[in-house]
């Protein structure tokens, strides 16, 4: 809980995915065209992995809905939530404090 | 009275068969004259040049050897004597020889024929065989049957046919709303009756999508590979079905006039939809190299290993996540749409999709019969 707070908190975009997830790939690249560099925390290759996804799991996430994506600090869903998002134009507000251009 | 006989005999000889059955019994009407010689020598010729001395077939196939001999006539001079027990001998044991022969023969035509009798049987087994299959598998529904669905397993198989055969549904009822759109807009219906309209025919791609997710947990690679859908749809598949954002590059022109702000809105729809699906296609290109490795990977000449190819199958099984992503896209980007414009403006959109894709369906059906002309 802590760690997943602490990063969350840390990093204005926040996903948390599986380096084998291809779907996961495809949320990333759809941040880094809007013009966000995403922190990508890949669960399985962080030997603390385990107690994350956990953490997640208590939070209400189900593991199998990778990628998990956080913006400032607040859970914003998986890739259907940031998809329909996209499309109603609200994900651009949402991350506008963190874009690096 | 010989002379006819020997006449006969030679006769028979340059037809090619000697039949001296019948003449050698008429052999004994030459009481106290001598054998001719010609004749004699007539026999040996035969016998020489190993021309086929007939025997008269039984026609009902007896295995019974028909025994026939010659017998021996003393009555001639003993040279001539000498002569014709000789011809005598050598002719019993060619007929013996011929015989033999034919029974060989008639043998050997009895295993072949039943040899096709057996295998006429078989090919019925196989007919039938192959009418239970096709009538489990097969529905016709806009696309055809992919022969890779004979071999697997008999419930995919049903439900791959079912879902062919509600997609066939499916594809009735929206070109019958398709009509019904079209006299909707020309006749003066109200707005209430025009928004059910819409959101029937808005419902209806959505149950389309309800289908696709069936499908793909069945089958994920035949819903990828659009083998339901028709020919020239096929050509603009992506992620299993249509690119949104060639769905609104299609209906746009036709939902004109639009406000300032709704060109904007459509504008940025436009451009969200294009960045998701530019995702999304990168998101694939990473599961097909991840793919191709795990299939090229292990020593070579390993062939098929099992654990390799389950941790394979599972890194497919990713695919249908990718399905379902696609078609949620294709969902969103109708409903934003609807959202953007007005009742009017999305039954003329919705027209013209379901003409566009009416068109190719047509396109398809004429570019088949096309090519099945003969040259």
């Amino acid at each position: 809980m802590d760690k997943v707070q602490r990063m969350t908190r840390e990093y204005g975009v926040v996903i948390f995915s599986k380096s084998t997830c291809c779907l996961c790939y495809a949320v990333s690249i759809l941040f880094q065209d809007l013009g966000v560099i995403p922190y990508v925390y890949e669960i399985d290759h962080d030997p603390q992995g385990k107690e994350v996804e956990n953490a997640l799991m208590r939070m209400g996430c189900n593991n199998a809905l990778l990628p998990l994506v956080f913006i400032g600090g607040k859970l914003v869903g998986s890739t259907n939530e940031v998809m329909s998002l996209h499309l109603k134009g609200s994900l651009i507000q949402l991350i506008k404090p963190y874009m690096s251009v | 009275m010989n002379s006819s006989t020997y006449t006969q005999f030679v006769a028979s000889k340059r037809m090619g068969i000697c039949d001296p059955i019948h003449q050698i019994g008429m052999w004994g009407d030459f009481k106290g004259s001598s054998f001719p010689d010609t004749l004699i020598l007539e026999v040996e010729n035969c016998l020489e040049s190993e021309m086929p001395i007939m025997e008269k077939r039984l026609d009902n196939e007896t295995e019974e050897p028909s025994h026939v001999t010659v017998g021996r006539s003393n009555i001639y001079e003993p040279e001539t004597s000498k002569r014709i027990d000789k011809l005598y001998i050598q002719m019993n044991r060619r007929l013996a020889q011929n015989r033999e022969a034919a029974r060989k023969s008639r043998l050997r035509k009895k295993a072949y024929v039943q040899q096709l009798e057996n295998s006429k049987l078989k090919l019925l087994q196989l007919e039938q065989e192959l009418e239970r299959a096709r009538q489990q598998g097969l529905y016709v529904g806009g696309g055809g049957l992919d022969a890779s669905q004979i071999g697997c397993s008999g419930t995919a198989n049903s439900e791959i046919a079912t879902f062919e055969m509600e997609y066939g549904h499916w594809v009735e009822e929206q070109d019958r709303q398709t009509d019904d759109l079209k006299s909707a807009l020309n006749s003066q219906i109200g707005e209430i009756e025009m928004r059910i309209l819409v959101e029937g025919c808005l419902n209806h791609y959505f149950d389309l999508f309800r289908l696709k997710a069936t499908a793909a947990n069945t089958d994920v690679l035949y819903l990828m590979s659009g083998t339901w859908k028709a020919s020239a749809e096929r050509f603009f598949l992506w992620i299993g079905g249509f690119r949104p954002s060639e769905l609104l590059k299609v209906l746009t022109p036709h939902v004109e006039p639009l406000t300032e702000q709704q060109v904007q809105e459509v504008c940025n729809l436009t451009q969200s939809c294009q960045q998701a699906e530019d995702a999304l296609s990168q998101g694939l290109v990473k599961l097909h190299q991840i793919l191709a490795e795990a299939v090229a990977a292990g020593t070579l000449g390993d062939g098929i290993i099992l654990p390799q190819m389950t941790a394979t199958i599972e890194k497919l099984e990713a695919l249908v996540r990718f399905v379902n992503q696609a078609d949620h896209l294709r969902q969103e980007t109708l409903l934003q749409m609807s959202c953007i414009l007005s009742v009017q403006q999305s039954a003329q959109g919705l027209l013209a999709l379901g003409d566009y894709f009416k068109r190719l369906r047509s396109l398809s059906s004429l570019w088949s019969s096309r090519t099945s002309e003969p040259a």
